[in-house]
């Protein structure tokens, strides 16, 4: 190919290459601003495919009996809701976010194996391509839940080796991301920028990473499993060739706890940049943040069974899984605490990033106590497989992971665009949309409390008054969101005549080496390692700053 | 942009546009849909197979290219040489815990779901209701014999002497090792070309033994739990040696062209990693597999 050429000028040559022109910039890309803006808008282009799939869950649930689609459609709407929201959204948007801010955040010029980050983005779309696939296949596509246990998902049509495989796919997607950004974070810090110096947001994403590569495999296991359990005859997961269908919820689980940390420790480091620029403070407690990360991550391994409780565990790992979920709420609880003096007595202003940072303390919060309920082993008899257990994941995840995201968008963009977003379309959009998520949400939790099961197209009549505020709720959070669109897709394009006219500093109380560069940034950024000066640190206090 | 040569020693290197990701990711994608049909009968044929296949191998052949001649060309600082380091550390991590959810799996087989189907403790109504009569052993195809009757394959011979292999060739990739750093390029090529012997006899034997399971022990995929997690641990790990022998090969040829120098070489070394780490699964295997 073209570029095998240049080898032979040396290392300048190339070094200082403009971007191919055309779609061929885009294919073949090895700068970490492109791909971070590729897997942004691959991002959100999953969430508005996984959100039409909610829409379908809702409207079909707003009454009781059988409305608009058939139960097998339903599952197979519950399943890939889950598998597009999780794999496509939330998870390629902070590894967006990552590529774009880490190399900023630490002062080098791109992420550490370029090549390989290319990779792991372009494995997402093609993967995605072949999973959504199997909605038009023979037997439809998967409807065994996207948590995929055995013997119920060995029934799957044609479809099931597509998605084996694309889980596969997906996998290696995040393997490679992970082991990119976990080396660009610990070899590639500007001098002087020591561990106990970094961002937090550098950080939590350290920790996300290393649980990525611990993890990732463990699940491309467990589906390798099913796979040859469907195919070629091995009995892992049937009792009577010696196995146990509740092996796979153990390795699954042991994949699925930490991916739930997966998605929600960078929205932690996003919050801890976010909150301190509006407070005007620096962070309080940045060392207690970071060992707080740490615990966090390091838990997230042995609490996997309280997925599991009702399946019939002896009661020595009931109570163990129990006290260990509920030793998770320490570390939360520190940064909770220190998210809030952070803002005590802060000069605070309240643009839309803040908006989102606040709404996602005041809202996770709310999901990390039902979390808690949950935790607790005779209580979680009642809640399970119920609603009460969607509308606390949906409580970490929208209003917390995605209200991240979204806050992490705000912020940044200008950065990015070098031009401001509408500042009173934000704030619109932030409280229609924390009106509307919890409308869709809070009500689930009475139903779940009632009795109302998850994963089931029909329902009892006497659900059906918060079903409809559910769906009415889904309904507006989704329209609400493009607002967003058109918002971010002004800052990108240059619509509603808006000009390139910001400073270095966007926010100025923002620190960060990332603050320290044009608006927009430059194709390239720190070829050379810049300074580190003291004022930029996230951990130093602001007293200490000042001198 | 300042002048381009006045800090390009320092500079990390970032390289230029790359088509190889994008047409690795069609191949693969082609690769898996193209099996994925042939799973289900769906009349696809094999052509995605062959075409995903042969592309992906070109393309990983292609790619490797561009770095050794980066490496060769001397674009890589040191900096770019620890990024190489963490990253293959970071990779044979991944790879670890891939074995360690089938390594699990037996644990918990072994351990867990087979005395539970015998009736250990508090689940004796499984025992009574589902299973009556099975009591649980090890080696165990379960309580409806899947696979019929089999024969287990003794630890303490052709795995015995697979371990005894594994370990030399580790003994003879130090030693090329060491001759590298001193210098001593013939040497060190012809530990290499001993080291690689050692993979390719594992692998022979290897294949002997997994035919000798279908065909005489009536050991199979098909053999219950304990088929199950021998061979797919087994597998796997034969598939990991592959690759390592064929690595092992690589930077054999890479020696024998004159590559790699006495103090910069982490291509030789991310493979001597990886063959230690093949190793080492190895002695798991023997152990907890073949053995206890």
């Amino acid at each position: 190919m073209a570029h095998t050429n240049d080898l032979a000028h040396g290392h300048d040559d190339h070094a200082h290459h403009g971007p191919d022109k055309g779609i061929m910039r885009w294919i073949k890309t090895t700068n970490h601003k492109d791909l971070g803006t590729l897997y942004l808008f691959f991002a959100f282009t999953m969430f508005f495919i996984g959100g039409l799939m909610s829409l379908v869950i809702r409207a079909e649930l707003f009454h009781p009996g059988m409305q608009f689609v058939q139960p097998e459609f339903f599952n197979q709407m519950t399943t890939m809701h889950a598998l597009v929201m999780i794999f496509g959204g939330v998870m390629p948007a902070f590894v967006g976010l990552a590529n774009w801010m880490v190399p900023m955040m630490i002062g080098c010029s791109d992420l550490a194996l370029p090549r390989v980050n290319n990779w792991g983005f372009w494995i997402l779309p093609f993967g995605f391509t072949m999973m959504l696939s199997t909605l038009f296949m023979e037997g439809g596509g998967p409807a065994g839940g996207w948590t995929m246990y055995p013997p119920l998902m060995l029934q799957t049509g044609n479809a099931f080796p597509f998605l084996i495989f694309s889980v596969h796919l997906l996998g290696i997607s995040s393997i490679t991301g992970a082991i990119n950004v976990v080396v660009t974070i610990l070899n590639m810090r500007t001098p002087g920028m020591t561990l106990l110096k970094m961002p937090l947001f550098v950080w939590t994403w350290l920790i996300t990473a290393y649980l990525l590569i611990a993890v990732m495999p463990v699940l491309a296991g467990a589906v390798t499993m099913l796979l040859t359990d469907k195919y070629f005859g091995t009995s892992f997961f049937t009792a009577a060739g010696g196995g146990d269908p509740v092996l796979f919820q153990h390795v699954f689980w042991f994949f699925g706890h930490p991916e739930v940390y997966i998605l929600i420790l960078p929205a932690f480091g996003i919050v801890s940049t976010i909150i301190p620029t509006f407070a005007r403070k620096s962070l309080f407690g940045y060392d207690s943040m970071v060992y707080a990360t740490a615990a966090i991550g390091f838990l997230s391994f042995i609490v996997w069974a309280h997925h599991m409780f009702t399946v019939g565990m002896p009661l020595a790992g009931e109570l163990f899984f129990m006290f260990a979920t509920m030793l998770i709420a320490v570390p939360t609880g520190v940064k909770v605490f220190n998210w809030v003096a952070t803002m005590w007595r802060g000069s605070m202003s309240f643009e839309t990033p803040m908006l989102f940072a606040v709404g996602f303390v005041f809202l996770f919060t709310i999901g990390g106590f039902s979390g808690l309920m949950l935790a607790m082993t005779p209580v979680d008899f009642q809640y399970h497989d119920t609603y009460f257990v969607v509308a606390h994941f949906h409580y970490v995840l929208v209003p917390g992971a995605v209200f991240s995201i979204i806050a992490a968008v705000y912020y940044w963009i200008p950065k990015w665009t070098g031009r401001m977003y509408n500042e009173f379309w934000g704030k619109t959009h932030f409280w229609l949309s924390a009106i509307f998520i919890n409308l869709t949400f809070f009500p689930q939790h009475f139903l779940g409390l009632a009795g109302m099961q998850r994963r089931v197209p029909d329902y009892a009549l006497q659900f059906t008054d918060f079903n409809e505020i559910s769906t009415i709720g889904a309904f507006g959070f989704f329209v609400t969101q493009f607002i967003f669109i058109f918002n971010i897709l002004g800052c990108c394009y240059g619509w509603f005549g808006r000009k390139r006219d910001l400073p270095d500093r966007v926010w100025e109380g923002a620190r960060g080496l990332e603050w320290t560069v044009p608006s927009p940034a430059p194709y390239h950024t720190f070829e050379d390692p810049p300074a580190l000066p003291v004022s930029e640190v996230t951990g130093v206090h602001d007293a200490e700053a000042a001198h | 942009m300042e002048s381009p040569a006045a800090h390009s020693a320092e500079r990390y290197f970032v390289p230029a546009p790359s088509v190889w990701p994008f047409i690795l990711t069609a191949a693969l994608v082609a690769l898996v849909a193209g099996v994925s049909g042939y799973l289900e009968d769906d009349h696809i044929g094999p052509l995605p197979i062959y075409v995903g296949g042969a592309l992906a191998i070109a393309v990983i052949f292609l790619w490797f290219r561009d770095i050794v001649r980066e490496s060769e060309g001397g674009q890589y600082s040191a900096q770019v040489d620890r990024t190489y380091r963490w990253g293959m550390s970071w990779f044979i991590f991944s790879e670890v815990m891939f074995f360690a959810a089938f390594f699990g799996a037996l644990f918990y087989a072994r351990e867990l779901s087979l005395p539970w189907l015998g009736g250990e403790g508090s689940k004796v109504a499984t025992n009574l209701v589902l299973w009556p009569g099975f009591e649980a052993a090890w080696p165990s195809n379960g309580p409806a014999n899947a696979g019929g009757a089999f024969k287990t394959i003794p630890a303490f011979s052709v795995p015995l002497l697979n371990t005894v292999l594994l370990l030399s060739s580790g003994v003879t990739i130090t030693m090329a090792h060491h001759a590298l750093k001193a210098g001593k390029r013939l040497p060190c090529i012809l530990w290499m070309w001993a080291t690689v012997a050692f993979g390719a006899t594992f692998l022979y034997f290897q294949a002997h033994e997994y035919i000798e399971a279908y065909t005489e022990l009536n050991l199979t995929l098909k053999s219950g739990i304990y088929g199950s997690t021998f061979f797919m641990l087994t597998g796997f790990h034969g598939l990991h040696v592959t690759l390592g022998t064929i690595m092992l090969l690589v930077i054999t040829l890479r020696l024998m062209a004159g590559h790699f120098k006495p103090d910069s070489h982490f291509g030789f070394e991310g493979v001597a990693w990886y063959w230690h780490f093949v190793d080492i699964v190895w002695l798991g295997l023997f152990i907890v597999v073949y053995w206890l």
